[in-house]
């Protein structure tokens, strides 16, 4: 019975895993395509060439998963306290609904605001506020905004279900106990809905670190991130040993958030 | 005697003194700290909410917008509506070429990708959380941490080392029979199917550990043999996490573009792909129309599917 689903991943995952793996430590031959003999140069070139843009990367990815806690966590605190079932239910599908729209038609939605003469621009010129309209689009603020927007969702959704599962007579205890409200939240709530902040940064770092579509759209030459990096390794005559090197650095990047998740995440929750 | 009682009670001397010495600025200061939180759990929602839907409210009210710019107002018209419906095509517009029927040929080929993902996933990945939650089997430790990798895997990781893969497979296919095979539907359904597993086995393997096993001990102990108890009293418990799961799968893959834009041939366009040609070349005004109706169509999708689960969790009720 496990059978299909094991072969499935094992040749359809794995295998391509390893295969790019392999890849990595290979000479770029014609076409871009991979060849014999074995090298160092692409992980060189990766570390000597584009550190810059995998520092920035992981720094945009960072920053998109502070500020997603920062917006998220009181966010999915408001939503899970409501009384009415009816009216969490509404607030959920609120946060749901944009992330259930393609992707590419959120990016472009922002894209379209953010332009020369979109409406934010247009505002700020008619009001008076700027001379110039703003460069808005094509910086790696715009790509920080965009991975923002795309991902919040997947950070309100764990600490969501982190609060819900609080038992609030917790508070009671620690106001009886002579805590306040910010001493309460610091002591008490916060450690316990941790599980869902971690799970949550997790699930907005990956995808958030790998992003392509995101700067490619809204970050111009200026908001490059690693994925645009693949991206041209892979299309048209690039260098696909590059490219994998790249891809590897990324899984590294992952597989150290990860290993974050084993040592502090979702403890004793089952 | 009631009369002793009666005057116990009523005696006030005999309250004890407070414990807590009451500090007018400890208690002003922590009421300043309430309403610092209060207005945090307030204001941050409605901001967040403003985010999250102003860009498609601009969207939406641009898609009536007459004029072919995309951001500054120029009177009301429904004509971008009236071009896809009509399935003209906007031919001079310098704002580039749009063509219903390429648009439509391209949802065509985004569902035929992911019906066909779907229902192989469903199949296989509710065969796998079966297993994984009843049986035992060599290597079960190491397919149970395989299984949650291609919801961990960055996407761009997964789509490039198919790629890689299937040039590699298909280099070595050639040189065996002489034949060429190129990417087209069949990668694209093998590579939607690899990632959408993972979610299916999530969901259904949720319901089964719900599931009281004794159910299954029952109908055995009543004479059902393996298959009766499955199809009779499994399937039905369990149809519920299989329908969840084949519905997420369903989004996840309708909704992809990077796997897809990497192992997609010619003639395999999804929808995805066909709105990220019109963004990266020349973006046609019937654009905003066109994301209207996707958001429209995604909407009455996620309404019907938390409508079924609505009436589901009230007749369990």
């Amino acid at each position: 019975m496990a059978l299909p689903a094991a072969f499935w991943l094992f040749f359809f995952f794995v295998l391509p895993l390893v295969i790019v793996f392999v890849v990595s430590f290979l000479t770029r031959g014609r076409g871009g395509v991979g060849q014999l003999p074995f090298t160092l140069e692409n992980y060189e070139r990766v570390f000597n060439v584009f550190l810059g843009v995998i520092q920035g990367s992981v720094w945009t990815a960072l920053l998109t998963t502070v500020i997603c806690l920062l917006v998220g966590y009181p966010l999915a605190f408001f939503i899970a306290t409501r009384k009415r079932q009816w009216v969490r239910t509404l607030a959920l599908f609120l946060v749901i609904l944009p992330f259930w729209t393609n992707f590419l038609v959120r990016t472009y939605a922002l894209q379209t605001i953010l332009g020369r003469e979109g409406i934010i621009n247009n505002l700020l010129v008619g009001l008076g506020l700027t001379a110039q309209p703003l460069q808005l689009l094509n910086t790696t603020d715009a790509v920080l905004l965009g991975l923002v927007y795309g991902f919040l969702p997947f950070m309100v959704l764990p600490i969501y279900a982190s609060v819900e599962r609080f038992d609030f007579h917790f508070v009671e205890a620690a106001h009886d106990l002579g805590a306040n409200d910010l001493r309460t939240f610091i002591r008490v709530i916060f450690p316990l809905t941790l599980p869902g902040v971690i799970a949550g940064s997790i699930l907005v770092f990956i995808p958030a670190i790998g992003a392509f579509v995101t700067p490619d759209l809204l970050g111009g030459t200026r908001g490059i991130m690693i994925g645009n990096l693949i991206n041209d390794q892979f299309k048209g005559s690039g260098n696909q040993p590059l490219g994998s090197a790249l891809s590897i650095v990324i899984m590294a990047l992952v597989m150290l958030a990860l290993l974050v998740y084993v040592r502090f995440g979702d403890r004793g929750d089952d | 005697m009631t009369d002793v009682a009666n005057r116990t009670i009523a005696s006030p001397r005999l309250r004890p003194a407070p414990l807590v010495e009451f500090n007018d600025l400890a208690i002003k200061r922590d009421l300043l700290v309430r309403r610092i939180g209060r207005i945090t759990l307030h204001v941050t929602p409605l901001f967040a909410y403003f985010f999250l839907w102003a860009p498609i409210a601009v969207l939406i009210v641009f898609s009536f917008n007459a004029g072919t710019s995309v951001s500054t107002w120029q009177g009301f018209t429904t004509q971008w509506y009236s071009n896809i419906f009509n399935n003209a095509i906007s031919a001079g517009s310098e704002a580039g070429r749009f063509s219903t029927a390429l648009m439509l040929n391209a949802l065509r080929n985004s569902l035929l990708v992911s019906f066909a993902a779907t229902f192989i996933s469903t199949v296989i990945g509710t065969m796998v959380a079966l297993s994984l939650a009843r049986g035992s089997f060599p290597g079960k430790k190491v397919l149970d941490a395989v299984l949650y990798l291609p919801v961990v895997i960055p996407e761009i990781t997964q789509a490039i080392s198919l790629a890689v893969f299937f040039k590699v497979l298909f280099d070595f296919f050639g040189t065996l029979t002489g034949a060429r095979v190129t990417t087209g539907f069949g990668t694209i359904i093998i590579a939607h199917v690899a990632f959408c597993l993972s979610y299916v086995v999530i969901v259904v393997r949720a319901r089964l550990a719900d599931m009281n096993p004794r159910l299954e001990e029952a109908a055995r102990d009543l004479g059902a043999n393996e298959w009766q108890t499955f199809w009779r009293v499994t399937f039905p418990l369990i149809l519920p996490g299989i329908v969840a799961g084949a519905l997420l799968a369903f989004t996840i893959s309708l909704d992809d573009f990077v796997v897809t834009f990497f192992n997609a041939g010619i003639g395999t366009t999804t929808l995805p792909i066909f709105v990220y040609g019109m963004l990266k070349t020349r973006v046609p005004p019937e654009i905003n129309a066109i994301s209207t109706l996707m958001l429209l169509a995604s909407t009455v999708l996620v309404g019907i599917s938390l409508a079924m689960q609505g009436r589901r969790a009230a007749r369990r009720a």
